[in-house]
Parts: C-alpha cells; structure tokens; sequence
C-alpha cells in the first residue's frame, strides 16, 4: 500500500472528479542541439537563428487558435544547446513537464536522447535523416517527422526513371555522412533500375570554405575532376557535409545536369513551394518571422501540427496516449502537400511526399506517377515494412 | 429596327421554350478573366477581364451586381453582369477566396485565409462591418436559408464554425475531416454537408436537434482511382432535398448523392481536377469548372449524365448563374 505510484493515482482520480471542467494543457518543447561548423558554401544557406524554431511557433499559434475553441492550452519551449549539453537540457525539460520534445540534432545525439528519455517522453525527430534511427536503431519512444535518407534519394531516382535519364555518375564526399547518403543513391538506383556508372569521391582536403575569386580555381578543377567519366546522363552528388555539391552544376566536364546535393534537390519543404493552399501557409510564416521557411522550419511545424491533431481528436494530452493515436489508423494530417500524411505504424516514420527543387521552382513531387504500392504510393519512398528491422514497434 | 425584331422574336422563343436561357458565368484562374456562357446553346458569348487571379464568384439575387474574388489584388471586384464593366471593388481583406451573400442580397461574408478571419462586408456602403475570429485558415462560407447562421470551413483547424449571424459570435464549433473546403445547407436547413479535402469525406451534420452533431460521414470509391485522389471539394444540393452533387477534385468525378439515404449512387466522368459546381435556377443543369482540362462540364441533373463540355479560359475555377 506504500507504493507511491497507487497514491498518485487515487490522488489524481480524486482531482478529475473535483475538477471536471479543467482545460487541456499540453506542453510541448523544441531542443536543437547545435555542433559548431564552418559556413556554407554559399552565404545564402547560412542558418538563421531561429532555424527550426520559428516553423514550431507557427505550429503552435495553429494548434493555439484550434485549442481555443476545445479548451486546450498550448505552450511552446525553444532551447538551442551544444552537443555536450544535449543530455541535462532534456533532463531539465522532463523535470519541468515537459513530455513532448520535438529534436533537430544529429543520429547518435538522437539516438542517445531517446534511450535517456524513457517511455514516458514522446520525441519527434525534425531533424536526423539516418536509415539505422527507422531500422535496427528504432526506439519505441521516436517518431520522425523529417523523411529519411532512402526516401529522399527514392524520390530523385523516381524521377529520374520517370525522365528517363537512368545512367549516373554519383559524386559522393568523403565524410561519414556522405558514404551514407551514397549507399542510399545505390540502393535506390538497384530498386527502380537505374545504372550507377561509375562512382568518385571527392575528398574533403579541408581549408577556408570561404576565399576571394574562389570561383577561379572551381572552373578548374571541376571539370578536371569529372573528365573520363563512363557516358552517363546525370551527375547525382551525395554531400551531405556540404563541402562540394554546389559546384558541380555547369561545372562537368560533359554537359550534363546535377541531383542530389545541388541541382535538383528532394527537400520537405522550400520556401517557394504554393501548390495545394500552400502560399496563405508561407505568408503565414514570413508575416510571423520575416524570413522563407526552411526544411527545419516545416518539420517542426509538422511536429507541432501531429501533436495538436493527436490532443484535438483523442482529447488526451499524455505523451503515451498522443503517439497511440498518431500511429493509429485514424490520424491523418493535411500538410500543404496535397494528400493526407500518415504515419508507417512499424517504424514511426511520417509519409509524405518530397518536393524535387532547383531551389527557385518546384520541379516535381515525388512519389512520380506509375510507383503504386498495395498500400499507398507514399510507401515506394524509403524503407518498406517487409524488410524492416524495426520491430520495437510491434511490426 | 431588325434588332428589335429579334428581340421580339427570342421573347416569343423564350417564352415558349422549356428553360430559360442564363449567364453562366466562369472566373479563370490563371488567364485572369470571366468567361461567360449561354445556358441554352452553350456558346461562349463574352470573356472580360476580372483583375488578378480570380476564384469565388456569386451574384445578387437581383442580378445586377456580379461579385468575384480578385484574389491577387486582395479585394472582391464587382461587375454589371450586362455590360462587364467594373462598377467598383469591395474591401475584402487580403487574399480573398471564397465568400457567400446573406440570401437578401446583403451583407457578404468573405474568408480570409491569411488572418483567420471572416469579414463581413456591406455590398451598398461598401464597409466592413465586422471581422470575426475563426479557425486556420477559412475557407468555406455558406449561410442558413433563413440567414441567421453564418458557417465557415478552417481548413488547419479542421471545424466548422457555426456562427450567429446578428451577434457575429461562434455558437457551436464541429470537428471535420482534414482541410474542409465547402459547406452547403440543404434548403430546408435540416442538414449542412462539410467536403474534406484532404481527409476525402464529406460530413452530413445533422441541425434539428439542439446542438449540430455529425449524422454520417460519406466515403468514396471508384475502381481504378487511387484513394489519395478522391478529394472532395465543391458540393451542391438540389433543392427538392433528392440529390447531393459532390465534385471530386483530382478524380475528375463528380459524385451524385442520394440525399434521403446519404449513399453515392454513382459518379460522373468531367473534366480534369473539378472544383466548383453551380445550378442553372431551375436546376435543370449542373455546370463543372474543370481546372485543368480548361473546360465546363454540363450536366443534366434529371438524367444524372453529362451531356457537353465547354472550353473556357485557363484553370477555370468558379461558377455563378445569373437568376431569372
């Protein structure tokens, strides 16, 4: 009879009858977790401060307005902390009650995150992109927001089939992060039937990023590196570390066009994007921030957006119960993208289709047509539960 | 002289035909322009300009003042259905979209998308007279037959906002299927029909007993279109309370609704991506716009078929049909 957590549920039995009436209140947090790098290549893809932050305060001002006609309470926490700190400010922020804690941070500081949260925190990943955090990595207590790695290069190789221009020459950097993003350009390729040609690396010698008339020696080099190439008819590079991709573009030596890290980029949002209402959502973001919004901005917005669907239809706000029905079959969200995004129950990944930018224009959206699946088209992008490795999820 | 013989002879013409003949009139998205249409012989008779991007379009129940959505140029803009000229713009807000005139012909009710807002506007002293607070983003506007509820869509938030229409305050709110676009009152106001675009459903509500609860939520199917296509969007109602037309976006069906059961009885084939739907006044014909295929579908709503389709301006988006 001494166990404390029967005394603080008669307690808190005894508070739902003495207060019936009592409005929802839902907690909700953004943690970024930021490591320190050196500035991109180009000056227009420095990060704004409140990258991320701001596409959840508009998610939050949307659940806010909603709640205001069921009752229900939202407040947001934004906190932007080194990697080292990664650990206290999600201990800090449980300690405050704060159980639904949206992430943009790397895979590993994700991954560890998540085994120190435990079941009663629910994180939604808005930033990692790692196969391994859907797949053999998977934790019961994630769901992920930003699409996965396969799922984008899904969508350029789709795309690419569609164009039929299926011989590549895929460019990859040399860091970790890039021979990840290339495996995934391989299996792609494998999946729809598209040829990798021939592979390079092109190695990251280190150095200023930034130096005056760089651009002189980028017309040289370039199209030296690319010489002698297998015919192909599209370069993709995969170059997450951001050190050469932008580069390529005009720069080959055979004329060809550019995917992938530059050139035509898959992406989950970008700021000129107007198809399906999208415009009234954009100038809804510039009104509230005076910027375009960012990748990071519309995932932190979905988060927002999947916590006050699952509050506003469940009538529950516990971590437990929201996660419950964002991976049950009746959630559905409406996302600027044309049809309803639902979550993979087997891994907790979002569904969603994937914008392919030049970076002024929507070029297309992926899934193209013809990719059918007995499930949803959405399910030929990324990892299918047949060969999943996730099973925390019951799958 | 000839002329007026030729008028005397249409008179006589229409007098003894089966329907009148209306202006149907079609706004063009993309070519910022109002096609207009002969309801009898079908042929485009006048294109005018309409300002930028123009989307909902209705009109006075005298039929001397032509009202349309310019909504690039943030106002409404108001026409002379007989000579097309501009006669002036309302205030509207930004980004107007889709609007509904009280059934007297004033005041008109106009969604803003970008502050989540519905304005009430006088059509006579061209002044705001209230702005309502509402849901995400609103879209659908629809008033009661006896013009004492305003509803409007919030196509983020997911409800219909049950609104009074002499305090401007929301009475009831009823959750929705995801990003409803339309609502449309049966005309014995018994029933309101909410179409989910995204979520693919259109709620019945059911308004007689005291507070408005969803009675059933139609569903849709047509062998060969995937689900995710099915996206329902303009909705309109017989008013004999027989039929419910429900136009399918990207299916490019328009459902016909058997209104006693609430149940699809069948979908017709029109053009591509159908948005908006309006009667002709005796409900003999029912015109589609088709956004992409550049075209009007007609149906004849006693045989349920389509019966012709009329090429308009490009991305033709919505419809009104001039009264009798």
């Amino acid at each position: 009879m001494s166990d404390p957590r029967l005394a603080l549920a008669v307690f808190c039995a005894a508070m739902l009858v003495a207060l019936p009436l009592r409005a929802m209140e839902v907690k909700a947090a953004v943690l970024r977790i930021d490591r320190v790098v050196g500035p991109p290549i180009s000056r227009l893809d420095a990060p704004p401060a409140d990258l991320g932050f701001a596409g959840a305060m508009l998610g939050n001002e949307d659940n806010r307005t909603t709640g205001a006609f069921t009752d229900t309470d939202y407040t947001l926490r934004t906190q932007a902390v080194a990697p080292d700190k990664a650990a206290a400010a999600l201990d800090t922020l449980k300690a405050e009650g704060f159980g639904l804690i949206t992430v943009i941070a790397e895979g590993d500081i994700l991954k560890a995150l998540s085994d120190r949260a435990g079941a009663e925190v629910l994180l939604l990943n808005a930033g990692a992109r790692d196969e391994t955090l859907r797949d053999v990595d998977c934790r019961a207590n994630v769901l992920h927001v930003s699409p996965s790695r396969s799922m984008l290069s899904d969508s350029v190789i789709q795309f690419l089939m569609w164009k039929k221009w299926p011989r590549i020459l895929l460019i990859r950097g040399s860091h970790p992060e890039d021979t990840l993003l290339a495996e995934n350009y391989r299996k792609s390729a494998a999946k729809f039937g598209a040829t990798i040609v021939e592979e390079r690396e092109f190695v990251d010698t280190g150095g200023a990023r930034r130096t005056d008339t760089g651009h002189v020696m980028v017309q040289k080099q370039i199209p030296v590196f690319t010489q002698d190439a297998e015919d192909y008819d599209v370069i993709i590079a995969a170059d997450e570390a951001g050190v050469f991709a932008p580069y390529l573009p005009y720069h080959s030596w055979d004329p060809r066009p550019v995917a992938g890290s530059a050139g035509l980029r898959p992406v989950s949002w970008h700021a000129a994007q107007e198809a399906w209402g999208a415009t009234q959502f954009q100038r809804r973001f510039e009104k509230l921030t005076g910027r375009g919004m960012r990748e990071e901005d519309y995932q932190t917005w979905l988060a927002m957006r999947v916590i006050g669907e699952a509050v506003m239809q469940s009538g529950k706000t516990d971590p437990a119960s929201v996660r419950a029905y964002a991976l049950s079959a009746d959630f559905e969200l409406a996302a600027f993208k044309g049809q309803k995004l639902t979550f993979r129950p087997w891994n907790g990944q979002l569904r969603q289709p994937i914008l392919l930018t030049d970076g002024r224009v929507t070029v297309s959206v992926s899934p193209q047509d013809g990719y059918l699946h007995q499930n949803s088209p959405l399910d030929t992008l990324g990892i299918d539960a047949p060969e999943t490795a996730c099973h925390v999820f019951g799958g | 002289m000839l002329r007026s013989a030729v008028a005397l002879l249409s008179a006589v013409l229409m007098f003894a035909g089966p329907a009148e003949a209306n202006k149907v009139f079609v706004t063009n998205e993309r070519s910022n322009n109002v096609t207009v249409l002969d309801s009898q012989s079908w042929e485009v008779i006048a294109t005018f300009p309409a300002g930028n991007r123009p989307r909902g379009i209705t009109i006075s129940p005298d039929g001397k003042e032509l009202y349309v959505c310019a909504s690039d140029d943030d106002t409404v803009r108001v026409f002379d259905p007989e000579t097309y000229k501009e006669l002036h713009t309302l205030p509207s807000g930004p980004d107007p979209e889709l609007f509904a005139l009280d059934p007297s012909g004033n005041p008109l009710y106009v969604a803003n998308e970008d502050d989540n807002l519905v304005t009430v506007v006088d059509v006579k002293t061209r002044q705001v007279l209230a702005e309502i607070p509402v849901g995400v983003e609103p879209e659908g506007v629809a008033v009661s037959p006896d013009a004492k509820t305003i509803i409007n869509t919030s196509e983020t938030t997911n409800m219909a906002h049950f609104i009074n229409a002499s305090t401007y305050e929301i009475v009831h709110n009823v959750r929705v299927d995801q990003r409803p676009r339309y609502a449309e009152f049966t005309a014995d106001g018994k029933k309101l029909y909410v179409s989910s675009e995204i979520g693919g459903t259109v709620s019945v509500i059911d308004l007689t007993a005291s507070e408005p609860a969803i009675a059933k939520k139609i569903g849709f199917a047509v062998p060969g279109i995937l689900p995710e296509w099915l996206q329902p969007v303009g909705v309109k109602a017989t008013k004999d309370g027989s039929r419910v037309f429900v136009a399918l976006g990207p299916a490019n069906r328009v459902a016909v609704i058997d209104a006693a059961k609430d149940e699809v009885l069948d979908y017709l084939l029109v053009g591509q991506r159908v948005w908006q739907m309006a009667f002709t006044p005796d409900e003999e014909f029912l015109i589609t716009t088709n956004g992409n295929s550049n075209d009007v579908s007609v149906i004849d709503v006693k045989e349920e078929t389509v019966i012709r389709s009329v090429q308009v301006g490009e991305q033709p988006w919505g419809v009104v049909v001039a009264p009798n």
